[in-house]
């Protein structure tokens, strides 16, 4: 057992070592000057204007889809007219935060575990240490902050694309009345709901860039090795979401 | 150049990669003003040799100091400072891809806090002791591999370095470009006058450009002197790399 187990182990905590150490760095660095606005707004665009789109999409439908989902299952208490409560609270608390935080995963995560991974192969990352710069400092900072500051801001926008998604559904398929329909959706919701969705999504934000950072900074093995490291920050950052939003929704309720 | 003080040295120098030895106690002075070649075979550590020279990589057992300070006894963000002394040309160039030659070059300059206008002035100086003037404005990704390597020894001497780390400048590149470059390296050191360590395995560049060369083999310094002393070394292995030939200890 213990030669096929404790590689494992061991590497499981090198990895969570790993994290936690770029973690601090990043949190180090980041009132150390220069400081690189530049390189902030690029990432900005890159990691929020640009998943705009994406981000919408599923918002848009996801929440038409829990409104046909609810519509034909409140009917069968003749609750259906919660359906608007109960998308608009689900959206806000839950699916746009976990949804967008998943995309941004695979858009973002993604590419920042190819690219820091490139650089690491091209030797571009010990260039920059040469060049008396701190990896962390020019490569993560702007990243990390970048991630934490825009999903917050994508999630605003599913938030509101979602209930639209919702009512859209309601009104025009169920011909539920788009009056009531709408005092529905904010009667029960409260500043708690919007506010826990977009903490986590801050939280979810800076765990893509780190995890997705981490691959990249650490990938051996060539091109070969750039690939593993692209679908491993995809897979990590996925299940780091997922697990950590059981907590944090148990800690922010 | 004998009575020349050391710059950097190496006392017993060891690192392992994975239960793999490939420096194993290693000793080497490098002399202030000196062109050191490191030659040996692919594979046998000569960029980890220089990776520990310049701090990428700390050893497993042994010292490595420059100009006299022990380059473990420095703190992360000291070392961060310190390495402004040296200037690295890496195997590739190793050029941020997503900048053009002249940001390239301007990075460290940017980094080191220059204003704009002495930016611009060193960046054009830069490149043309490297003759790319013209090329300011062209990615990595459109140069071709000499350009790439010249653009790298650019970004390196920016600084005025005190010391010049090559990491195979040469491999790679057809029988004209490597004259090309070794002649940058030599112009280089005459209008710097800095201490470099070339690594190679390229025996033509190698006496082109050496004052001093040394052999790398199991981890080890096995011969060292002038190029001539080299020639006439009586080590069997070090006579089978510089002939190039298939058969002879090394490749037992």
């Amino acid at each position: 057992m213990s030669g096929w187990l404790r590689p494992r182990i061991e590497a499981f905590f090198v990895e969570v070592g790993r994290f936690f150490v770029l973690l601090w760095r990043v949190f180090a660095w980041t009132p150390r000057p220069p400081y690189d606005f530049r390189q902030l707004g690029t990432q900005m665009v890159r990691i929020g204007v640009d998943s705009v789109p994406v981000v919408l999409l599923t918002a848009l439908f996801t929440g038409g889809v829990m409104a046909l989902q609810t519509f034909a299952t409140l009917k069968r208490f003749n609750a259906e007219g919660y359906v608007g409560s109960l998308v608009a609270i689900s959206m806000v608390r839950e699916l746009a935060p976990v949804l967008s935080a998943l995309i941004l995963a695979g858009r973002c995560g993604s590419a920042m575990g190819a690219e820091l991974g490139t650089m690491r192969v091209t030797e571009q990352i010990d260039a920059l240490e040469v060049l008396a710069t701190d990896p962390v400092h020019y490569l993560m900072v702007p990243r990390a902050w970048a991630a934490t500051l825009m999903l917050p801001a994508l999630v605003i926008l599913a938030n509101g694309i979602g209930i639209a998604g919702g009512y859209v559904v309601s009104v025009g398929l169920f011909g539920a009345n788009p009056v009531t329909y709408m005092a529905n959706t904010f009667q029960f919701m409260d500043w708690n709901d919007v506010s826990s969705g977009l903490v986590k999504s801050a939280v979810f934000g800076l765990l893509i860039a780190i995890v997705g950072c981490q691959k990249g900074f650490y990938t051996t093995g060539g091109a070969e090795g750039v690939g593993r490291s692209t679908t491993r920050a995809v897979v990590l950052a996925s299940i780091t979401i997922l697990v950590s939003d059981f907590f944090l929704t148990k800690l922010l309720y | 150049m004998t009575a020349k003080p050391v710059q950097i040295r190496l006392r017993g120098v060891a690192k392992s990669f994975g239960g793999k030895r490939v420096l194993a106690g290693l000793d080497l002075d490098v002399h202030e003003g000196e062109s050191l070649v490191v030659i040996g075979g692919s594979g046998t550590g000569k960029s980890v040799l220089l990776k520990h020279m310049i701090g990428l990589l700390a050893p497993d057992a042994g010292t490595v100091e420059v100009d006299g300070v022990r380059l473990a006894d420095l703190d992360y963000r000291e070392i961060t400072i310190f390495r402004r002394r040296f200037g690295m040309a890496f195997q590739e160039g190793a050029l941020f891809d997503s900048m053009t030659v002249w940001e390239n070059v301007a990075f460290p300059l940017r980094r080191a806090g220059w204003p704009r206008e002495r930016i611009a002035a060193r960046v054009a100086e830069c490149l043309e002791l490297v003759h790319l003037e013209g090329a300011e404005k062209k990615l990595p990704a459109q140069l071709s591999g000499g350009m790439r390597r010249r653009a790298g020894f650019a970004r390196a001497i920016a600084l005025t370095p005190k010391i010049l780390l090559f990491d195979e400048p040469t491999t790679g590149l057809d029988p004209v470009i490597k004259a090309v470059i070794d002649g940058v390296i030599v112009d280089l050191r005459r209008s710097l006058g800095s201490t470099t360590v070339t690594i190679s395995h390229d025996m033509k560049s190698t006496f082109r450009i050496a004052d001093r060369i040394g052999m790398l083999h199991e981890g080890r310094i096995i011969a060292i002197g002038t190029p001539e002393e080299i020639r006439a070394c009586p080590d069997g292995r070090v006579q089978q790399f510089i002939e190039g030939r298939a058969d002879g200890p090394l490749s037992d």
